[in-house]
């Protein structure tokens, strides 16, 4: 018999509305496989009280028919939305103890529309990561087993150093973990490089980053804020639907949010797409990219071109130029954002001689080391006599990388498939420990759709020769998720509903 | 280009945080491995591009100039982590 947990969001909003279980009944099924896996390091904090106070009050309005959108619906919230008077520290030691007294547009979203708030999921701090182990919170462990590990094996693993279970993908591995371990129905999470679409390609989950300015940023904690954008990861592509639409929409504490009616992102989910042209660019045919993502990708676009769709090739001649770029102008928007870290107004202090020293010391402990490295090399690309022969040229990158999609999307594309990721999950502490940019290359496919400003979404679409999800990406047109949400529902249909592992951690 | 251990001290003092001797090799070694990652754009064509200032045309909103919801400075200084009597408390700036 399917669990309470086991079910799609979509599945328990139509169970909920049935009366075929209450709020509070699929509240507690959450609750209870939370606590059987918090050896995974999903969340960092639980709410648990409040769950059942939001279940409670969504059973009444089932009962008084004026049910929400998401009434009933238990999700995960990252660490990175301000959650008013609930743990909220980017996973930052910087921000020990800060509990605002505001809540993010985004979440109030989904409060308004009756979802349910189980707790705060694990991140990499500040969401500069690609795996969640920069969180001061240790790193999140992937549901997944190694290749021709036994749940024993992993269970004594999990129990002792992790060493060799899989990471979850980041920065927002607690929420694409949380997802695929049936910690939560979906979990909002953010993407400044590829912090949704990697993690998600991680887990065999999907996710969305939406276009630049579709959902407010207010309230989430800023790490780039020309890039950083809100969207959810969730376990199929019309419960992704379902979440944007009530994520998304005009706040007017964010100039940079897209003032226009939301759609009823569903609709699109099993529309056709005949017709539509697809463009497969030739430059994200990377240098030693394994065979099974190239075998993954013609997969993909063989099933496209047997729903109906006309597959283009095309160009994108900026596309390799898009990781280094991003590599000056996201660390030049974090040191600039992250001077608010002073040890005065909220989280960690630290003191020191004087006040200048107060700072260094309490930004020397508050951040962890990837935060440090990035605010430095961030400082330095910004500094006098450096701004022109980096960050400028950074900038002027950019609008190239911008004018690629453009033309292509000129010439008539509706949509760019690549794959997700350069590779299936990795292991706990398998990189970037000696070269940083080690692990900055799994957003080499993820980095140019923040670059630009677009959507993108990662579905899976196989497993791996070691039995890992990989997934694809689709990047649409400005404001045309729509779309996106009827390809990806094609491929998913067509690679079939992915078996998520069976819960051995319990 | 690439950074010294000189460099490396003074870009820590402009981002404001400490680090010790010890540290400056390695934090040197890490910069200048990001640094020479980067180093290929040097070899774009830039043309007549012009540095992006705001990566979809948005017309920026105005709004009227008058108060709005505000937090009292309860609330303000709420979540500092030495405050008295509304203030924040620092160490001693003027002698």
């Amino acid at each position: 018999m399917t669990q309470p947990v086991d079910l799609t969001l979509a599945q328990a909003r139509d169970a909920l509305h049935a009366g075929k279980i209450s709020a509070v009944e699929l509240t507690k099924a959450h609750l209870a496989a939370m606590e059987k896996a918090s050896a995974l390091n999903c969340y960092v904090a639980t709410t648990p009280d409040q769950a059942l106070a939001m279940a409670q009050r969504s059973d009444a309005r089932f009962a008084s028919k004026d049910a929400g959108p998401l009434e009933g619906i238990p999700l995960g919230i990252k660490d990175l939305y301000a959650t008013k008077g609930v743990h909220t520290q980017a996973c930052s030691h910087i921000l020990d103890g800060f509990k605002p007294d505001y809540e993010s547009t985004v979440t109030s979203h989904l409060w308004r529309d009756g979802a349910i708030m189980l707790g705060k999921l694990n991140m990499d701090e500040f969401a500069m990561g690609s795996s969640n182990e920069t969180s001061y919170y240790g790193p999140v462990v992937s549901p997944w087993l190694p290749n021709g590990w036994t749940q024993d094996q992993a269970r004594k693993a999990l129990s002792g150093d992790k060493k060799g279970l899989l990471v979850p993908g980041g920065s927002s591995g607690g929420s694409a973990a949380a997802v695929a371990a049936r910690l939560c129905l979906g979990a909002t999470a953010t993407d400044t490089g590829g912090s949704i679409r990697q993690p998600a390609a991680f887990t065999g989950t999907v996710g969305i980053k939406p276009t630049y300015g579709r959902c407010s940023r207010w309230g989430i904690v800023a790490f780039a804020s020309s890039l950083d954008q809100a969207g959810p990861i969730a376990r199929t592509v019309q419960d992704c639907a379902i979440m944007l639409r009530s994520m998304a929409g005009h706040d007017p504490r964010d100039a940079t949010s897209f003032d226009a009616p939301v759609p009823d992102y569903e609709k699109s989910v099993g529309a056709s797409i005949r017709g539509k042209k697809i463009g497969i660019p030739r430059e994200y045919r990377i240098e030693g990219m394994p065979a099974e993502i190239d075998r993954l990708w013609n997969q993909g676009i063989d099933w496209l071109r047997a729903a109906g769709a006309e597959i283009v090739d095309i160009s994108l001649p900026h596309t390799r130029t898009a990781l280094p770029a991003y590599y000056i102008v996201a660390p030049a928007e974090a040191s600039s954002n992250l001077a608010r870290y002073d040890g005065v107004r909220y989280g960690l202090r630290v003191p020191g001689k004087d006040i200048t020293d107060m700072y260094e010391q309490t930004r020397a402990k508050g951040f962890g080391k990837e935060v440090r490295r990035r605010i430095m090399i961030g400082t330095y690309v910004l500094s006098a006599g450096y701004y022109d022969a980096y960050y400028v040229r950074a900038q002027k990158i950019r609008t190239l990388i911008k004018r690629d999609f453009e033309l292509a999307y000129a010439n008539g594309v509706d949509a760019i498939l690549t794959p997700a990721t350069p590779s299936a999950a990795f292991g706990i502490g398998e990189k970037g420990s000696a070269d940083p940019v080690e692990m900055y290359l799994n957003d080499v496919f993820t980095v140019t759709v923040n670059m630009a400003g677009l959507p993108g979404l990662a579905v899976p679409a196989g497993l791996s020769s070691g039995g890992l999800p990989l997934s694809l990406q689709l990047i649409g047109r400005p404001f045309d998720e729509e779309t996106l949400f009827s390809i990806a529902e094609v491929i998913e249909r067509s690679a079939g509903q992915i078996q998520l592992p069976k819960p051995w951690w319990e | 280009m690439s950074v010294d251990q000189a460099n490396v001290r003074r870009i820590a003092r402009l981002a404001r945080i400490a680090v010790r001797d010890e540290e400056l090799p390695h934090l040197a070694q890490e910069l200048n491995a990001m640094l020479a990652f980067v180093e290929e754009l040097n070899a774009v064509d830039l043309g007549n591009a012009e540095p992006m200032t705001s990566v979809l045309p948005m017309q920026m909103k105005m709004r009227q100039d008058v108060v709005g919801d505000h937090a009292g400075p309860e609330i303000v200084t709420g979540n500092a982590p030495i405050s008295e009597d509304h203030f924040f408390l620092v160490p001693k700036v003027i002698e």
